[in-house]
């Protein structure tokens, strides 16, 4: 398989706090790959960097091959990654399908276009997309008035318009219901496999981290401490200390059901 | 050497009201949010009541007690505002309140002009402080001093107040998170009252103190207005040091401008608080604003759909009747619906900016007279035609409006709005000071339409086919790709960068298209006046364009246009009266607490309640 992602000794300090320290890993075509860790360890600022939020203070990101460090948000989406956010953010004065067919618009480089009418212009695309995640029954609500699991499904759907090679994907399931989130991450990891997508994604729900994901990797105070297959991280010592809460809960519920 | 010292402490005596006023200001901003336009009319309380108890009060001791009496009186006055004209209006959206302040300037103004008459007031001399001092051989008034020492003291005391008291930690508090502090159980309402009691009074002070130096006239509102925003941005919203930083730095360069470059005193402070704007986005002493805060407060706008066969039908009648109006032959319908046209076109630009894009322009008057003034000079100077002229003028305001909204584009909110309006008084300024190329004060007269125009009638139509195409125009691009973009980059600008939109430079070019059409307003404007005064470039137009985007309903694609419809019609009526601008004020206010989503807004809002309209859900 080919690498899609590749991060080398990315690094970033504010002031004199090390928010991440030396982060190396590759991401590898079709790859879930989750990111880990406690609150403060670092995730968010390793994805606004590689989403251009943020400027490394060292290191570099290379997107097939192609040196990605420092560049605009917008252009490293135009590169061909998608990204969800932490917390939700969508055009609230818009309609759902609106809302897709803006990001369709953009994809297809129309945004200074002055004549046609806007919510005529790649309807029937946008509407597939919004199949794709089950909310096309809901494509001309108010996106205001959506319910938080929703927005969430529309951010995916948004996401995926320009059809990534790559999407990045900030906890995506914080704040739903466990139900929800299941729900969600299989419709993520089926569309992963469809579309044959790689997503690297952070999230706190073990039980999810641990049913979806291909890979995890462990970040703790800015280091990245561990890398290695779902069994392989379960059953590391190091990760185990510092994940206390998480890990052990869930062997402690798998040991119950099995009695 | 002792000159310039002398004319220090000239520039610091001077500093003393600056800072009365523009700390009060900084304060009601920083804790209500308020963008409060009728501050300079607290400040011209201040000087008419402080000299009116002046009279009474006889000597040193009768002075100071009028100075500080104005005071508590202009604070109490500020506290009558609130309570009943801001308090009902708090949750209206963001910005909406500045217009009531506008209604209290007006009301404010008719009543100074029926209390003190119309004639300026000379001030009376500080007992006790009427002498001179020789300082390095320089007379220097020794009330002068007495301001000096008195505005530190002031400073210290209210930096005390903000820093050290439980007052002042409840003050801090509510600037950084309102929703907070009420939820640990502070009456936000009280709260916010005493802070407008406070902040008036700041600014009643300045008015009283000021009267050895200045007086008392019916213009310092207005007059006071732009400086003291000038000297929050420089010193940084909601910064007491900062404003005192400000307040001298600005008085002193105004000292010594008046010397050494004359021509250069109504530009100097633009000058000065755009280049610190530039190397200190925050004001000299100002924190970065906190993400978010300038968001769109209430409800959020609703989703907008072209006009259906209904609507359009309705748009084509009304066309169809106001084509019909030459036919009645009065000339004076004739005049005033150009009046409105180009008026209801200044302000759908307004709004195109303003409420598609978020951007709170204060300066948009420099684009209409901007047009105006281009169309003017081209005959004026190069004999050009009506026809050339006349579509150069859009032209020449877009392009001052790239090339200003380049500049402020670089900043948001608040701050934003401040560069929009410090450039459009730098041209306003040019434009007035220009005598030999502008005419300045005498304005620029005999710019006629050509031959074939040459008609009240034909430039009626004329009239309509530019003004109303444009108002189309704009609202076409709304509903285009272009203007979803601006849209998307107001809702989420992290989400529009996220998915490839260059936000900063759609709304440079929104910006820009605004520019345009109101540089079109103003071509026909001036034509349909045939002369083009300052007055066109000023503030007060800037702010009647804010005040009717908001009174229309900013959150609606046909604010703008009905807004200033109803506005000019309204002010032909009322104009007649001699107290038009108190019947005015008191309209305005009112329509703002019966109407806070705006007069568009509030009627779609009854007609989904008499189920007229197709009902969008609710929350």
């Amino acid at each position: 398989m080919s690498v899609v992602l590749r991060v080398d000794d990315l690094s970033k300090s504010f002031g004199g706090v090390q928010a991440v320290k030396d982060v190396s890993f590759s991401i590898e075509q079709g790859e879930l790959l989750a990111m880990i860790g406690p609150n403060g360890a670092g995730k968010t600022t390793c994805f606004n960097m590689l989403m251009g939020q943020l400027k490394p203070t060292g290191g570099e990101v290379f997107f097939k091959g192609e040196n990605l460090t420092g560049r605009q948000p917008r252009d490293i989406w135009r590169m061909g990654i998608g990204r969800t956010f932490q917390v939700t953010a969508a055009y609230s004065s818009m309609t759902v399908v609106e809302n897709v067919q803006m990001a369709l618009i953009s994809h297809h480089r129309r945004i200074f276009s002055f004549l046609p009418f806007a919510h005529k212009l790649y309807k029937e695309e946008a509407m597939s997309l919004l199949d794709l995640v089950g909310m096309s029954d809901q494509a001309e609500r108010h996106c205001a008035i959506l319910a938080y699991g929703d927005l969430k499904r529309l951010e995916l759907s948004i996401a995926l318009c320009h059809k990534p090679s790559l999407l990045l994907m900030d906890e995506p399931t914080a704040g739903m219901a466990p139900t929800e989130r299941f729900k969600l991450m299989q419709l993520t990891s089926d569309i992963v496999r469809d579309q044959n997508i790689s997503v690297l994604f952070t999230e706190h729900d073990m039980d999810v981290v641990f049913t979806h994901s291909h890979r995890v990797m462990v970040l703790n105070r800015g280091e990245l401490i561990a890398d290695g297959s779902v069994d392989e991280i379960r059953n590391d010592a190091r990760v185990q200390e510092i994940y206390l809460g998480g890990g052990n809960l869930y062997q402690k519920a798998k040991a119950a059901k099995h009695d | 050497m002792s000159l310039l010292f002398a004319q220090l402490l000239t520039g610091l005596a001077d500093a003393a009201t600056l800072f009365l006023v523009a700390s009060g200001l900084s304060l009601i901003f920083g804790v209500t949010r308020i963008v409060n336009f009728s501050h300079g009319s607290f400040y011209m309380l201040g000087a008419f009541i402080g000299y009116s108890l002046m009279q009474v009060l006889p000597g040193m001791f009768g002075f100071w007690a009028s100075v500080l009496l104005a005071g508590v009186a202009v604070g109490l006055i500020g506290v009558i505002v609130e309570i009943c004209v801001l308090r009902p209006i708090y949750r209206a959206p963001e910005l909406f309140q500045l217009v009531a302040t506008f209604g209290v300037i007006l009301i404010i103004q008719d009543v100074a002009l029926f209390t003190w008459g119309a004639d300026d007031l000379l001030g009376p001399r500080a007992p006790g402080l009427t002498g001179i001092v020789r300082i390095m051989g320089e007379p220097v008034p020794k009330y002068d001093l007495a301001l000096i020492a008195i505005t530190p003291l002031v400073l210290f005391s209210l930096w005390y107040m903000i820093t050290k008291t439980r007052v002042g930690i409840l003050v801090r508090a509510a600037t950084q998170d309102r929703e907070m502090v009420g939820a640990l159980g502070v009456n936000q309402a009280w709260l916010f009252t005493g802070v407008f009691f406070l902040g008036a009074m700041l600014a009643g002070l300045g008015g009283a103190i000021q009267l050895p130096k200045g007086g008392a006239d019916l213009l310092m509102d207005f007059n006071i207005l732009a400086a003291i925003f000038v000297v929050v941005v420089i010193g940084g919203m909601g910064s007491l040091p900062g404003a005192y930083a400000a307040a001298v730095l600005i008085s002193v360069l105004n000292v010594y401008g008046v010397t050494y470059i004359p021509q250069s005193t109504l530009v100097l402070m633009f000058v000065v608080m755009a280049v610190v704007l530039m190397i200190k986005p925050f004001g000299l002493f100002g924190r970065e604003e906190v993400a978010g805060e300038h968001g769109q407060v209430g409800e959020p706008e609703r989703p907008i759909k072209p006009a259906g066969p209904r609507g359009r039908l309705m748009v084509a009648g009304l066309i169809f009747l106001l084509a019909l109006i030459p036919l009645s032959g009065s000339n004076f319908a004739q005049i005033l619906t150009t009046d409105i046209i180009t008026f209801a076109l200044f302000a759908a630009s307004l709004h195109f900016i303003l409420g598609l894009g978020g951007l709170v322009s204060f300066g948009h008057a420099a684009y209409f007279g901007g047009g105006a003034y281009v169309a003017a000079l081209l005959v004026t100077h190069l004999g050009a035609n009506m026809e050339i002229a006349f579509v150069l003028a859009p032209f020449g305001a877009a392009l001052g409006a790239v090339m200003i909204g380049w500049l402020c584009m670089r900043r948001t909110g608040v701050y934003f709005a401040m560069l929009t309006l410090a450039f459009a008084q730098l041209i306003w300024s040019l434009v007035y000071q220009w005598d030999e190329f502008t005419g300045g004060d005498d304005g620029l007269v005999d710019i006629w339409p050509a031959a074939w125009l040459n008609g009240t009638s034909v430039y009626y139509y004329f009239t309509m086919l530019f003004g109303i195409g444009g108002i189309l125009a704009l609202r076409h691009v709304a509903h285009s790709p272009f203007g979803y973009a601006l849209r998307a980059s107001r809702d989420s600008t992290r989400q529009a960068e996220a998915t490839g939109i260059h936000t900063k430079r759609v709304q440079w070019a929104a910006f820009s298209f605004a520019g345009a059409m109101a540089g079109l307003a103003g071509a026909l404007f001036v034509f349909s006046k045939g002369s083009v005064f300052p007055t066109e470039l000023e503030i007060a137009k800037s702010f009647d364009g804010l005040i009717v985007v908001f009174l229309g309903g900013v959150k609606t694609l046909s604010g703008g246009v009905v807004g200033a419809a109803s506005l000019e019609l309204v002010k032909d009526v009322l104009t007649r009266f001699e107290y038009w601008r108190l019947s005015l004020g008191v309209l305005i206010i009112v329509v703002v607490i019966l109407a806070p989503n705006g007069i568009v807004g509030t009627l779609h809002k009854l007609g989904e309640r008499l189920g007229m309209t197709g009902k969008t859900e609710d929350r």
